[in-house]
């Protein structure tokens, strides 16, 4: 019998995972997928929003600002990517000014820190390209970028090495109440626990549906994106947003914590669940709408484009509750963005109701600091031969756009919840993340996996389930 | 009397070529080439067409686990998927040099089947 | 830290010509750095016959042709130093390589490289050679839409894989892009048992060369659709299908024309990028048409000292033509070399100075400027050409005369086309007290 069992190991699973693990008991992840970060979490836009955005007393505007507030002191103490780099959200003409206003005082009763209107002339000082034909811009210094990936990897690591278990390739088939607390029937055996979270991101309405009747309904609204080689990055140094349309944010450009340049997204709403596929349509749509808010904006060296699916729920608020109809069971529904934003507030929040509720005590073992994987660029010389005397594997380099070396890649591997597909090698390291997207590493990458796990080549994954990356052995003979 | 468009294959000019053949299939002429290397190719593609053949084959305690081959000369077009054939049942121990012979007579050509790559032993 | 003369940043086909010719013109203290575990570059992968009709006048596989220029490389006994990774090159202007000269004239370079035996360090080179080769575009730069399942492979990593490792990385296969990689492994993925249903190819003309066209999918019953580009990619995991439509003389995909191939793989042979980055951060100056460093006739870049050659320089279809290109910059970086030694002066000898200026067809030259005085009595002008053309002229002309003709039956921006310059006629054509010029060359028809 477990304690909480938390369905989703996406940002916001494992930011509870991780501030539930500062407490006695025994916590469980169910992922449905082979790895954390796989669904809503891996494809977003990376961005620490300030909390302008969210009106005036909803949770969404609290979490938002908090979260904020709680992001770099995190990054430190988990060592991942993140940079407050600042964002401007451009008002092109005189027209929208109020709008533009309303944000601002949007973000003053949210708490937003200060927060600021520039002019085109002060604006263009510190963001060169900027469009001319601009008006005004909200200057927000709080915002910044993070890598997606970075924060919630570390927020697993830490709570697996905290004592919380993680189960991948867990699919959540029925939830059922039983006298105290529920049965949940997975693809992977059934598991008991007092309380449930479902953090399940597009797929929280249909949990949440299995025991309440008081039904909700997650609309998974697509994101396409484009991101550019490094060679592209100069061209802003500040989230680039656009004032905000009917639906989202409009098209934001952005440095992104590791230095290329991202462009997106759109929000386009599907039925489909799984619908993370790129369009024509959607792609085309980037192109034109980048280049209102900054000129001459070369979209050239685009190396991969992307979708993710944004878990929006009918009210646009998260839902962070008990269920009156069925006590135990606690949603984390409907987190769209600002949700990579407010994981670390949410975190809090709900580790905190179970708390209370499960009148947990404090775990002595609780590590709350977890070393990343090391990035040897940032070494001297010096250190980094050290390094190397003492770990030949770092003087390997295996991803040469992005310079990774095979001491990175064992690191990724063999950490608590390592890597076991190349997707999974590229969002702990970015080894095949840079401009040629793999061809060049993608067969080393392979025969490491397959070397340090004793995966045979046949079975190794892109990405898990059905994902092989190829279909045939060394000849017949071979066998 | 009939007309046939051929690329010549001998290099990589890719010169475009026409060869009229009569009603017995002998031929009468060939144009567009620009080196007697097309005529010759010309009248083989036309009667008896060959090809090399490059593949790999598994290499037991190497360096590396395969080492590429090819026919030594042309083989029949027809014969190349038994060539095919041949080379996948195929493994060799290294060390391995270009040009040695992994088999002599490959799927009854007569041609030879030869590394075209050097694996050291491990 | 240990100094060479020349050191050369890769053991591909181009680094080994290069290295060959340096020594063989006096030049004894060089290093080539190769990140692979083996010399030989992409030869090594590429095991299809085709290779060194020019160079040796017989008809090589990949592996055999890097094969002859490796055991010359170790007769001279060139140091190569494998599995190292140049991490930077830098130059340090305040400090002249030839120490006794004024400073800057001649700057020194310094490598960092890495490897797993001698961890990081620098050399100090008095040239460098760039000879990194190329990449291969991946899907991104096309937006392609669609999912992103396993069964993506760039055609290189394709061949990588079936090739050098003995895998096959698909059995039902659908390849976008008819450059040569992709024809030769259509031809490869079936020989080894598996089904290419058909090759798209985005222009109305294909990227490769003609006689893999006739050996690879004509005798194997591929067929090759022209003006058809990939509309969609369906599969979560795996790839199942992916769909054609035939596009319209903007290269848009027309509605209506759509044709979707049940498939587990799709390998993208879409085009080849020179690999710059070390180039650039050094401060070469990069062409946006060919991605690779402007050079002069000597193939030295605008950082003195500093030459490319091979595919870094400009994409290449036949490696003969590398090994050429190459022995050239190994020469001059041997005289360049020479020249330090000798203490001898740069700025009178380079008082003529023609730019080769690419007009009505030709996209681009190599080299794209001539010192006059540096040049050798004829000189290759490589370019490609931005369509294809039937029975017309490229010629050369200099101050309104024409000075070289050359009639092609055939040309397409797939095949990479020469001229021969004669230095004499430039010569005739230059003028007193004039010290720059123009030499136009043009695709005519008549």
């Amino acid at each position: 019998m477990y304690d909480v069992v938390i369905i989703g190991a996406g940002v916001s699973g494992s930011a509870i995972a991780r501030e539930l693990s500062r407490y006695r008991g025994k916590f469980c992840v169910l992922e449905k997928e082979e790895d954390v970060c796989c669904g809503t979490s891996k494809a977003n836009s990376g961005i620490v929003h300030a909390g302008y955005d969210a009106r005036p007393g909803s949770l969404m505007a609290k979490l938002n600002v908090e979260g904020n507030r709680r992001m770099k002191a995190l990054s430190e103490e988990l060592d991942f990517p993140f940079r407050q780099t600042g964002s401007y959200v451009v008002c092109m003409d005189k027209e929208s000014r109020p709008k533009l206003e309303e944000l601002f005082e949007r973000g003053q009763k949210n708490g937003v820190e200060d927060l600021q209107i520039l002019s085109y002339e002060e604006a263009v000082r510190e963001e060169g390209n900027l469009s001319k034909d601009m008006d005004s811009v909200l200057y927000a210094p709080t915002a910044g970028i993070v890598c997606p990936f970075g924060l919630n990897i570390a927020l697993a690591e830490n709570a697996h090495t905290n004592g919380v278990e993680f189960r991948f390739d867990t699919e959540v088939l029925e939830i059922a109440r039983q006298e105290r607390g529920f049965v949940i029937k997975t693809s992977n055996g059934d598991y008991e626990t007092r309380y449930v979270v479902n953090a399940a991101g597009v797929y929280a309405d249909v949990f949440h549906n299995m025991v309440s009747a008081d039904k909700i309904h997650i609309t998974p609204r697509k994101g396409e994106y484009l991101l550019l080689d490094k060679s592209a990055a100069g061209q802003v140094s500040h989230t680039i947003f656009s004032l905000p349309g009917k639906y989202g944010k409009g098209i934001l450009i952005t440095p992104t914590a590791h230095g290329n340049l991202l462009a997106g997204p759109t929000a386009t709403d599907i039925p489909d669940k799984e619908g993370t596929n790129t369009t024509a349509e959607g792609l085309a749509s980037i192109f034109e709408k980048a280049g209102i808010s900054v000129q001459s904006l070369s979209l050239r060296n685009v190396i991969t484009s992307f979708a993710g699916l944004r878990a929006h729920e009918d009210g646009h608020e998260f839902i962070i509750k008990e269920l009156e109809d069925a006590p135990g069971f606690i949603d984390c529904a409907g987190i769209e963005s600002p949700g990579l934003t407010s994981a670390p507030a949410i975190g809090v929040m709900v580790a905190g109701m179970l708390q209370e509720k499960l009148n947990l005590v404090d775990n002595p073992g609780f590590e709350p600091r977890r070393k990343g994987i090391l990035n040897p660029a940032l070494l001297t010389m010096e250190e980094r031969n050290r390094l190397i005397k003492g770990q030949p594997a770092y003087g390997n380099i295996i991803c040469r756009c992005e310079m990774i070396s095979e001491g990175e890649i064992l690191d990724a591997i063999h950490r608590p919840l390592g890597a076991k597909s190349l997707d999974g090698v590229k969002r702990r390291t970015r080894a095949g993340m840079g401009r040629c997207q793999s061809g060049f590493c993608s067969p080393r990458v392979m025969e490491i996996l397959h070397r340090e796990l004793g995966i045979p080549m046949e079975e190794l994954t892109k990405s898990g389930a059905n994902s092989r990356m190829i279909t045939g052995g060394r000849k017949e003979a071979a066998r | 009397m009939s007309k046939r468009q051929l690329i010549c294959i001998g290099c990589p000019l890719g010169c475009q070529m026409e060869a009229e053949q009569n009603e017995d299939g002998e031929i009468v002429s060939i144009k567009g080439n620009t080196c007697p290397r097309g005529d010759a190719y010309a009248r083989k593609e036309l009667t008896c067409p060959t090809r090399i053949v490059t593949s790999t084959v598994r290499v037991e305690g190497g360096m590396r686990h395969m080492v590429s081959v090819k026919t030594k000369e042309d083989v029949p077009k027809g014969k190349i998927f038994d060539c095919m054939g041949e080379i996948r049942k195929l493994a060799v121990a290294a060390p391995i040099a270009v040009g040695d012979v992994i088999l002599p007579d490959i799927a009854g050509t007569g041609v030879a089947l030869v590394a075209t790559g050097n694996v050291d032993a491990r | 830290m240990r100094q060479y003369d020349i050191v050369i940043i890769g053991a591909g086909p181009a680094g080994l010509a290069a290295a060959v010719a340096a020594f063989d013109d006096g030049a004894r203290r060089i290093l080539i750095l190769e990140r692979d575990r083996e010399p030989g570059g992409i030869l090594n992968q590429c095991i299809h016959n085709g290779f060194g009709l020019h160079t040796f006048k017989e008809e090589l596989t990949g592996p055999e042709y890097a094969d002859r220029f490796i055991k010359q490389v170790r007769e001279r006994g060139i140091e190569c130093r494998l599995n190292t990774m140049v991490m930077d090159i830098g130059v340090d202007s305040g400090r002249d390589a030839n120490a006794t000269r004024e400073p800057s004239a001649r700057p020194m370079k310094y490598v960092t490289a890495m490897s797993r035996a001698d961890g990081m360090y620098q050399v100090a080179a008095r040239t460098v050679i760039l000879a990194m080769g190329c990449r291969e575009r991946p899907r991104g730069a096309l937006n392609i839409p669609g999912y992103r399942p396993a069964g993506i492979y760039s055609a290189g990593t394709a061949q990588r894989l079936v090739n050098m490792q003995g895998y096959l990385p698909g059995r039902r296969v659908v390849i976008l892009g008819s450059g040569d990689i992709g024809l030769i492994m259509a031809r490869r993925m079936t020989l080894e048992g598996a089904k290419v249903l058909v090759v798209a190819e985005l222009m109305p003309y294909s990227g490769g060369l003609k006689r893999n066209i006739v050996q690879c999918l004509d005798d194997y019953g591929i067929s090759l659709k022209l003006s058809h580009t990939v509309v969609d990619i369906s599969g979560k995991e795996r790839v199942e299908s992916v769909t054609l439509a035939q596009v319209d003389e903007n290269r848009r995909p027309i509605a209506g024309t759509e044709e979707t191939y049940e498939c587990d793989t799709l390998l993208l042979s879409v085009g080849l990028l020179p690999e710059n980055e070390l180039s650039a951060g050094l401060g070469v100056e990069l062409s946006p048409v060919t991605s690779g460093p402007i050079v002069n006739e000597s193939l030295e870049t605008n950082v003195g000292g500093v030459f490319a050659c091979g595919n870094v320089l400009h994409v290449h279809d036949l490696v003969d033509f590398v090994s050429e290109e190459a022995a050239l910059a190994g020469k001059n970086a041997a005289a360049y070399v020479k020249r330090m030694e000798a203490a001898e002066g740069d700025a009178k000898e380079a008082e003529i100075e023609i730019e080769i200026k690419p007009l009505s067809g030709v996209r681009y030259t190599v080299p794209s400027h001539v010192r006059l005085a540096r040049m050798q009595p004829e000189q290759v002008v490589r370019f490609r050409v931005g369509d294809v053309y039937k029975n017309c002229f490229i010629r050369a002309y200099l101050n309104g005369r024409q000075i070289a003709s050359k009639k092609r039956p055939v040309m397409a921006p797939g095949e990479m086309e020469q001229l021969k310059l004669k230095k004499e006629q430039l010569l005739e054509c230059v003028e007193p007290g004039t010290s720059s010029y123009c030499l136009e060359i043009r695709v005519e028809e008549k």
